[in-house]
This record gives C-alpha cells, sequence and structure tokens, in this order.
C-alpha cells in the first residue's frame, strides 16, 4: 500500500511537472526502502514516457514537457548515484552530449532537442552554449557518449561544427556527430563530415534513434 | 515586356493622426513600476569588464562573479533623463536624412537572413555579397523604406572576420539611405565601421551631425546583455553614433507566458544598456528596440505572428513614451515561407499595432520563415502593407471642405460627382495601388492570371537592371579597401 502510494507520487511528480518536489519525492522513496530500479522503472520512466506521447498527440505542450524531464533530472541528481547507477542497467537508447558552438548563445532550439530526447529515454548531458570544440571532446572522452549533437544558429557559427567534428576526428575519438540550427542544412551536414542532420527536434529523435540503432530505428 | 522605371520619390514615412491605446496610463506606470523594481532587486547581466565598472562607479551594487549589476532606480531615472529626445538619423545623401522628432514613423528593411528566394530561379539558395548590395539597391529605390536595416541577408561568400564590414560596404554602395547593422558586435568591428564611415562623410564632427550609420544589438533575455555588444556600443556612443538594443523576450521561455510579464522583461532588457550608455555618454543618442513574442507551444519556434506579438508590438511603445525615448519595432516577421495569405496576415496586423501608438521606426520588411529567407517580392509587397497602413492611420477629416455639404445640396439626388471640380482636387488623395490586382476578371484570365507577386516581381526585376544608386567617391572607395584590408590582416594576426 505504503508502495502504491509512492510509486504514484512518483508518477505524479514527473506527470505534473512538479520541478520543486522532484527530490523529495525519490529521497522519501528510497528512504523507504524501495528499489531505486523500481523508482525509476515504475515510478518516474512511464509519466515521462506518457507526456511524450500526450505531446506528440498535440494534448501536452512543450512547456510541460520540458518540466516533466526537468523534474526527472532532479529526482536523478538529488539521490545521486543509487538512481544513476539503477539508470545504468536500464535499457536506454544511449547517451547524448548536446551543446551549442562556440560563439554562439542561441540555446532554446538546443534544449527543445534536449528535452524531446530525454523524453524519448536517451541519457542527456547539455553542456550549455558558447562551448569551446575542445570542451566537446574533452566531455566525451570522459562521459563516452553514443552521440554528440552540436546547434549553431548564426551562418558566422556554424563553422564551429566543422571544428568540432575535425578536433574529434584528430584526437582519434570516435562517435556519431548530429547537427542542427537555423543555417544549417543536409547539404551543410554532408560538407563538414557530420553523421546526421535534423531540421527539429521531433526529427532530431527520429535521427538519434537511427543513429544509434536504438527502438524504432 | 518591363517599362521604363520612373526617378525615385522622396522617402515616405507615415504620420500616424489615428491613435490606440492597449495599456492605459495606469499599465504603463505598472509596468514602468516593475521594470525599476527587477533593475535594482535581480539587477542584469552585463559580461563586460568595462560596463560593469562604469555601473560600479555610478553607484550600482555590481557582483563581479556572476557580472550582474543592480541598478537603483535614482540612478536608472538620472541616466535615462539625460537621453536625447529627439535627434537625426544621418544619410550618405542629406536629403534622406531622417528626424527622430515624435511624429512620424520610419520603415526599414529586416535583417541577417540566411538565404535568398532568387530573383530570376525563383528557387531559395544561400546568400551573398551581391545579395546584399541588390537588396539595399531595391530599398534605395523604395520610398516606403526609409533606412536599411540589416544587411538584410547575411554575405556568405565573404570571410566571417571581416563579413560585417563588407556588409556595410555593400549597403552603403547600394543605398544613399540610413544603414543600421545588427551585426557590430564587438568593439574592434565598431571601430572599423566609425573608420569606413568617416572615410565616407569626411570628419569626426559631420559624422556626429550626420551619423549614416547606427547600431542594433541584441539582448540576452531574461535580464541579460552580451559583452561584445556592449563594447561595440560604448565605441559608438564615444563618436555620436545611435545605438539600440533590441529584447526578444519569447513567453515561456525567456519571458513570463502572461504578456504584462513579458513586457517587464520587454523594459528592462531595453533600459538596462540605454542607462549604460547614458552614464559613459551622456547624452549620447540611443533609442529602444525590442521584438517581444510568444513561443510556439508545439515547436517552441519563434511564432513572428500571433495575437499576443501584435498587442505586444502595440503596447511597448506606451512604455517608451513614458520615458520620452523613440522605439524600433519589430515588425513584418512573419513565419510564411512564401509571399502569401499568411504573410499579409501577420505582416499587415504586425504592423499597424506599432502605428497606431506612435512608434518611430519599424524594422522591418521583406523576410520570410522568421526572418530567414530574403524575397525582393515580399519586400516590394510589405511596402506595399505599409502604405495601405499609411493611410488608414491618417484617419478621417471633417471640415466644412472636406463634409462638402453644398457640393451634396448642389449635385443633388440622383447626380454624380464625376466631373467636379471638388473631386478633382480631392482624388489624388485616395490610396492608389503599386501591385495589389484591381483588373478586371477576364483581363486577369488573358494576362496568365498575373496577381501581385508577378507584378513585384517585374518591379524588382526592373530596378534591378534600372536602377542606380548616388554612387561613393573612388577616392572614399580606395579608403574602404585600405579599412577592410587592414581588418583583414588584424584578423588575421588574431588567431
Ligand atoms: C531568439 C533569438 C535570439 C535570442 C536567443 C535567446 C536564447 N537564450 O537562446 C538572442 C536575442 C539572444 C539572439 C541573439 C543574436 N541573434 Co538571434 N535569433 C533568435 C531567433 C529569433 C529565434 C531562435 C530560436 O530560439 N528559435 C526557436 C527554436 C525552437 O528554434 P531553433 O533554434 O531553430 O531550433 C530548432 C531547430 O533548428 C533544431 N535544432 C537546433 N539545434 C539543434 C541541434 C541539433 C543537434 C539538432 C539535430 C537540431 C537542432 O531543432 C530545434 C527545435 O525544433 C532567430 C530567428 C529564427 N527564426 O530562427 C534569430 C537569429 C538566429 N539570430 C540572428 C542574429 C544575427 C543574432 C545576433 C548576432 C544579433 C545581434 N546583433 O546581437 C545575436 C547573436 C548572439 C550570439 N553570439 O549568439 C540571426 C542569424 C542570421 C545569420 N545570418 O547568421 C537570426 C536568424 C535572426 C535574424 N535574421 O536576424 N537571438
Amino acid at each position: 500500500m505504503e508502495r502504491d502510494k509512492l510509486l504514484e507520487e512518483m508518477y505524479r511528480v514527473v506527470y505534473d511537472g512538479e520541478v520543486d518536489r522532484a527530490a523529495l519525492v525519490a529521497e522519501q522513496a528510497l528512504a523507504s526502502g524501495l528499489d531505486p530500479l523500481d523508482c525509476l522503472k515504475l515510478g518516474f520512466m512511464p509519466a515521462l514516457e506518457r507526456v511524450g506521447e500526450e505531446f506528440g498527440r498535440g494534448e501536452k505542450f512543450l512547456p510541460e514537457l520540458v518540466a516533466a524531464g526537468e523534474a526527472m533530472q532532479r529526482a536523478l541528481a538529488v539521490t545521486g548515484p543509487q538512481l544513476a547507477a539503477a539508470r545504468r542497467d536500464l535499457p536506454t537508447p544511449g547517451r547524448v552530449l548536446l551543446g551549442t558552438v562556440e560563439g554562439d548563445i542561441h540555446e532554446i532550439g538546443k534544449r527543445i532537442v534536449g528535452s524531446l530526447l530525454m523524453a524519448a529515454g536517451f541519457e542527456v548531458v547539455d553542456l550549455g552554449v558558447d562551448v569551446p570544440a575542445r570542451t566537446f571532446l574533452e566531455r566525451t572522452r570522459e562521459l563516452q557518449p553514443s552521440l554528440v549533437g552540436l546547434s549553431a544558429l548564426l551562418t558566422t557559427t556554424m563553422v564551429r561544427q566543422r571544428e568540432v567534428i575535425e578536433v574529434l576526428r584528430q584526437a582519434g575519438v570516435r562517435v556519431q556527430v548530429m547537427v542542427g540550427g537555423a543555417p544549417v542544412t543536409p547539404s551543410w551536414a554532408e560538407e563538414i563530415g557530420a553523421d546526421g542532420y535534423a531540421e527539429d527536434a521531433s526529427s532530431a529523435v527520429a535521427l538519434a534513434r537511427r543513429l544509434t540503432g536504438g527502438p524504432g530505428s | 515586356m518591363r517599362g521604363s522605371l520612373p526617378p525615385r520619390g522622396p522617402i515616405r514615412p507615415i504620420r500616424p493622426r489615428l491613435g490606440l491605446s492597449i495599456l492605459g496610463a495606469d499599465g504603463v506606470k505598472s509596468i514602468h513600476e516593475a521594470a525599476l523594481e527587477v533593475l535594482a532587486r535581480a539587477g542584469v547581466r552585463f559580461p563586460s569588464e568595462r560596463a560593469l565598472a562604469i555601473l560600479a562607479d555610478a553607484g550600482c551594487e555590481v557582483d563581479r562573479r556572476r557580472q550582474v549589476a543592480r541598478i537603483p532606480p535614482d540612478v536608472a531615472m538620472v541616466a535615462i533623463s539625460r537621453a536625447p529626445r529627439h535627434f537625426t538619423l544621418g544619410a550618405r545623401d542629406p536629403a534622406d536624412s531622417l528626424s527622430l522628432d515624435g511624429e512620424h514613423c520610419y520603415l526599414s528593411t529586416d535583417g541577417c537572413g540566411i538565404e535568398v528566394y532568387d530573383l530570376q530561379a525563383g528557387s531559395p539558395r544561400r546568400s551573398t555579397w551581391e545579395d546584399v548590395y541588390r537588396s539595399a539597391l531595391v530599398a534605395d529605390y523604395l520610398d516606403a523604406i526609409a533606412f536599411y536595416w540589416g544587411p538584410t541577408v547575411s554575405a556568405q561568400d565573404v570571410p566571417v572576420a571581416i563579413r560585417p564590414l563588407r556588409e556595410l560596404e555593400a549597403a552603403f554602395l547600394g543605398t544613399s539611405k540610413h544603414v543600421q547593422p545588427e551585426t557590430i558586435i564587438s568593439a574592434e568591428v565598431a571601430r572599423w565601421c566609425v573608420e569606413m564611415a568617416l572615410a565616407e562623410v569626411g570628419g569626426a564632427e559631420e559624422l556626429r551631425r550626420r551619423p549614416i550609420f547606427s547600431v542594433m544589438q541584441c539582448a540576452l533575455d531574461p535580464l541579460g546583455q552580451d559583452g561584445g555588444s556592449l563594447e561595440a556600443s560604448l565605441v559608438a556612443a564615444e563618436h555620436g553614433i545611435p545605438t539600440g538594443f533590441m529584447p526578444m523576450p519569447m513567453s515561456c521561455a525567456t519571458a513570463p507566458a502572461t504578456l504584462a510579464g513579458n513586457l517587464v522583461v520587454t523594459t528592462v532588457d531595453a533600459l538596462a544598456p540605454l542607462i549604460l550608455i547614458q552614464l559613459a555618454y551622456p547624452g549620447a543618442p540611443v533609442f529602444f528596440a525590442a521584438a517581444p513574442t510568444v513561443m510556439d507551444l508545439v515547436t517552441g519556434g519563434y511564432t513572428g505572428g500571433s495575437p499576443e506579438d501584435y498587442l505586444l508590438g502595440g503596447a511597448f511603445n506606451e512604455v517608451c513614451l513614458h520615458y520620452g525615448l523613440p522605439l524600433s519595432m519589430g515588425v513584418m516577421a512573419t513565419g510564411a515561407k512564401l509571399p502569401d495569405w499568411q504573410a499579409a496576415l501577420d505582416n499587415t496586423l504586425s504592423t499597424i499595432m506599432p502605428v497606431l501608438t506612435g512608434t518611430a521606426m519599424l524594422t522591418g520588411a521583406g523576410l520570410l520563415n522568421g526572418s530567414k529567407i530574403f524575397s525582393f517580392q515580399q519586400l516590394i509587397m510589405d511596402c506595399e502593407i505599409h502604405s495601405v497602413i499609411a493611410r488608414v492611420s491618417e484617419g478621417i477629416r471633417v471640415d466644412p471642405e472636406m463634409l462638402a455639404t453644398e457640393l451634396i445640396c448642389r449635385i443633388g439626388p440622383g447626380g454624380n460627382y464625376l466631373a467636379d471640380p471638388h473631386t478633382l482636387r480631392h482624388l489624388r488623395a485616395i490610396w492608389r495601388p503599386r501591385v495589389v490586382d484591381r483588373s478586371p476578371y477576364e483581363a486577369w484570365d488573358r494576362s496568365g492570371r498575373r496577381g501581385a507577386f508577378e507584378a513585384a516581381t517585374d518591379l524588382a526585376k526592373t530596378i534591378v537592371e534600372q536602377h542606380r544608386p548616388r554612387p561613393v567617391e573612388p577616392s572614399v572607395r580606395r579608403e574602404w579597401d585600405r579599412i577592410l584590408a587592414a581588418a583583414a590582416r588584424q584578423a588575421e594576426a588574431g588567431n
């Protein structure tokens, strides 16, 4: 009974996007002896998936999706290693490293791509904006993502996407790279040797699935 | 089968006589007070050492680590009161200079598009230097366009390091009207641009009197500015070059979901840099700018056209009038991909609202797909929208001559007014289309169903072929070449 109530709570904080309460609920659940993996599998994850589905049907809107994703992140972050470790045991389509390239501070598009990827089950690490190529390289080495996503909104910064790809290749790091942003086109992606391009967040999810060979690819 | 082009007429600003109040005095006061509270309590991020030092000296509380300055209300209000109420946007041709006098409303082109619908092929392609020049040339000819904002598209065939300078060159070559780049985002680039302008006008004093370009920056909403842009604007202000800062808060993403909350963020992000400039260079010309909008709830995209955008676009000038400073409002930013019904809907409503609240500048005409694709036809059709709104906003004059009671009695029941002197006296005040199609159905059918788009295509081609702007002196062009080469060398050395 207590267990069911807690699971329901976990489901609800994510479904309703209660960012501020998510960590508390996760802590309560662990304190009462719930298995971290169950918390994820039966509590948080189904809620996020449901929000993703409802978003796809036009019943929920982007801010609600972002809030659900953030609630989930909070729960994972505060309860720390236990949940994170449990998460690694779950079959996920992969880890994605996202960032806006150096000299560029446009962040909304990248953030939305991140939220949708998260709702689709990907583990997303967002490096923020104005990220130098070197940082992409260092973090890729450290986190071993299956996919790196580069956002660029300016015609003057899209050349940095090429730079990141070159730096990764020169360092001998093997990772798939997808690119996007207002001035980016399929032919640009091809020219710079990116593995894929998507023009909006839902096609970015489809692309990520295809590149990582995940479900629905 | 194109005829010869009539000569270019003088710039035609709007002089609105109709008025509209969206917020009312109480609403404006509440937004002003909320903005002052946010400036003082939350503060604003200024990622520039130079800016933070100026603000600290003036008595702002500065957190160096977070690069945030809290601006007390008295510091804010004193600084704002130093800004000139009226000033001039100069032009290469002094006759094209614009007076920001609170009575006129000036339309510009839109800026920084990425692609262009090729005038010959009709399909979109990446934009080049030549497109910057050609868009300026067409803007130079069109009397509805008062100044060239932009560049309308980016010169992507030019190396990034000197791109803003080559774009300014192309704009100056294409038009003798005022140029307002949004690409001067570092102090070095600002210095080079000032040098180019000095070469053209001939001296620092003349440049102050007749600033042939001004600077438009973006704010980094919410409550933030860009360091390079701030430093570029400080360089501009030092030379008497007008500068404005454009917040683009997007409700739900970079502003509260509510429109009043959006206006508070817009006000804070427009005021903060303006205060900085006045603290550094009291009396330097500055203007407000803004393009507030609401996020698309499904894609997260910039809508560039929705009932909320129209309201925000009209309302913000009421706030600016409270400070007595001119505003440049982002209009005609339709998300439509083609010059179609949606483009007309968005661009008409987004333009009429700020006109009716007395906005000084409107930016701008010609881009589609959320300010990403330039269309010559859209530019011309946007000018037609402008001319319709110019007429509507004149309103209806009522006096004995206009009432024409005498005339009506004289003609009596069943007569007509066709050849009457009163008609001949007043008919030229009636709006006439340039590209709107009013042909009879059969004639339209026989013509191959040509509408406004086809008329605009012809006009654009004729302008590009036949119109030649006021030339730039060869000696000035040599000086620009020298400046461009020096800038390229400096960029090279910096890498
Ligand atoms: C909002 C905005 C800003 C805001 C950004 C706020 C923020 N916190 O992010 C502010 C005001 C700060 C800003 C600043 C500037 N901007 Co701006 N900005 C925009 C605007 C209007 C909307 C961008 C946006 O957020 N769209 C909404 C999101 C959801 O869409 P999106 O970003 O395209 O992302 C989608 C896809 O592209 C894709 N995607 C994005 N990233 C990725 C990554 C991957 C891996 C994948 C697969 C897909 C993908 O999926 C996303 C979701 O569907 C665009 C115009 C436009 N219509 O795009 C101009 C625009 C991009 N900006 C422009 C310019 C010029 C600037 C400035 C230089 C202006 C100035 N003078 O200061 C500065 C540059 C600052 C800098 N150094 O980066 C130009 C660029 C044109 C060019 N020729 O390069 C544009 C096109 C507008 C214009 N015509 O002037 N800008």
